[in-house]
């Protein structure tokens, strides 16, 4: 039996399936921003910020934040256990990401909800 | 016609200090042969060249070896399959340690294999006479039980060559679903749980560079598919 404590679920196959599902979430939120750019050629602050004073949309927007942390520290846990062979190497680099990844989620819901 | 230009892998850990790449000219007279048979050849011309064969006609998987960058068996790939520009260039099978020259040390391979118990279990009362299939049971065996166990696919593939000791690889995967999809098997759970970790089957990316080098036209990387489906349907 394989073991390992740092990856996201412990489990690869809750680890694939969380991949899969926050990558539908995460094209979902692209085509809509995309979307929202190309019906707004004319993009200004007010509709900008009043797109995301809604409810739903901070709701969206939080839902891909979660899906982007879980999607990036699925994927960049993969690229350090197959490169990384010093263990010491590895579990800095990895230490690192997840506090990347923490702040950057931190952030994006204080700008959600900030302003 | 110009003699066969050949660059061969060479390396005998007891008098060389590091391995080293062989030159070879070899004389087919212009007939299309197979890659083992250029290796008789050249081992005619210098004997201490080691390598592995025994059947030499694809069944029994000992000389799985790198031409020109691609994995396969030597008895049955012609020289027309591999050959640019009358240069070949043989390498033994990537990511294995090498014992000497072309022979490599499969232990890792076989320990992968072992993992997946590759025998099938029954926990219920032997029959009389055997345990019966239905022609659709059956079925499902193609394309899986084929497998040679000649390595091309484990050592064409980043994954086997980055965790071997984690990521089964492709060859001990296909071999896993043989007997998950086997009727009369009756330890599919056990065989589930002893996969589900990020390693063991979910270290595969399914690049295919398996399925591009299987000498016998096998696919495992379907059957790792269908084994994420059993863990999925199991586990949900």
């Amino acid at each position: 039996m394989v073991t390992n404590i740092t990856s996201f679920g412990r489990s690869g196959l809750s680890d694939w399936l969380m991949q899969r599902v926050s990558a539908v979430i995460l094209a979902l939120y692209t085509v809509f921003i995309v979307a929202f750019l190309l019906f707004n050629p004319n993009l200004d602050y007010y509709t900008w910020s009043g797109l995301f004073s809604q409810t739903w949309m901070r709701i969206f927007s939080l839902l891909a934040f979660v899906a982007l942390a879980a999607h990036a520290w699925i994927g960049l846990w993969t690229v350090t256990t197959d490169y990384l062979k010093s263990t010491r190497l590895r579990v800095g680099v990895q230490a690192v990401i997840i506090l990347g990844i923490f702040v950057y989620l931190v952030w994006g819901i204080q700008i959600l909800w900030g302003a | 016609m110009s003699n066969l230009q050949v660059s061969v892998y060479r390396y005998n850990p007891e008098t060389d200090s590091a391995p080293y790449m062989q030159e070879f000219q070899v004389d087919t007279k212009g007939r299309d042969v197979m890659v083992l048979d250029v290796l008789h050849m050249m081992k005619e011309q210098d004997s201490g060249l080691a390598f592995r064969r025994s059947c030499r006609e694809g069944v029994c998987g000992s000389d799985g070896m790198n031409m020109n960058g691609k994995n396969g068996l030597a008895c049955i790939t012609p020289l027309s399959d591999v050959v640019k520009n009358n240069k070949l260039t043989l390498r033994p099978l990537p990511g294995l340690p090498v014992i000497r020259d072309m022979v490599v040390d499969m232990g890792l391979f076989y320990k992968q294999y072992e993992r997946i118990q590759p025998y099938l279990q029954n926990d219920t009362p032997a029959p009389a006479i055997e345990r019966l299939q239905s022609p659709e049971e059956r079925d499902k065996l193609d394309g899986l039980y084929e497998c040679i166990l000649c390595a091309c696919c484990s050592t064409s593939c980043p994954s086997f060559w980055w965790n071997p000791e984690k990521f089964v690889g492709p060859a001990g995967l296909l071999q896993s679903y043989r007997f998950l999809a086997d009727s009369r098997d009756t330890a599919t759970s056990e065989r589930l749980s002893n996969l589900e970790d990020p390693f063991s089957v979910f270290r595969c990316r399914g690049i295919m560079n398996c399925v591009a080098v299987c000498p016998k036209g096998l696919n495992p990387t379907r059957a790792i598919g269908k084994i994420r489906e059993m863990l999925l349907a199991d586990a949900t």
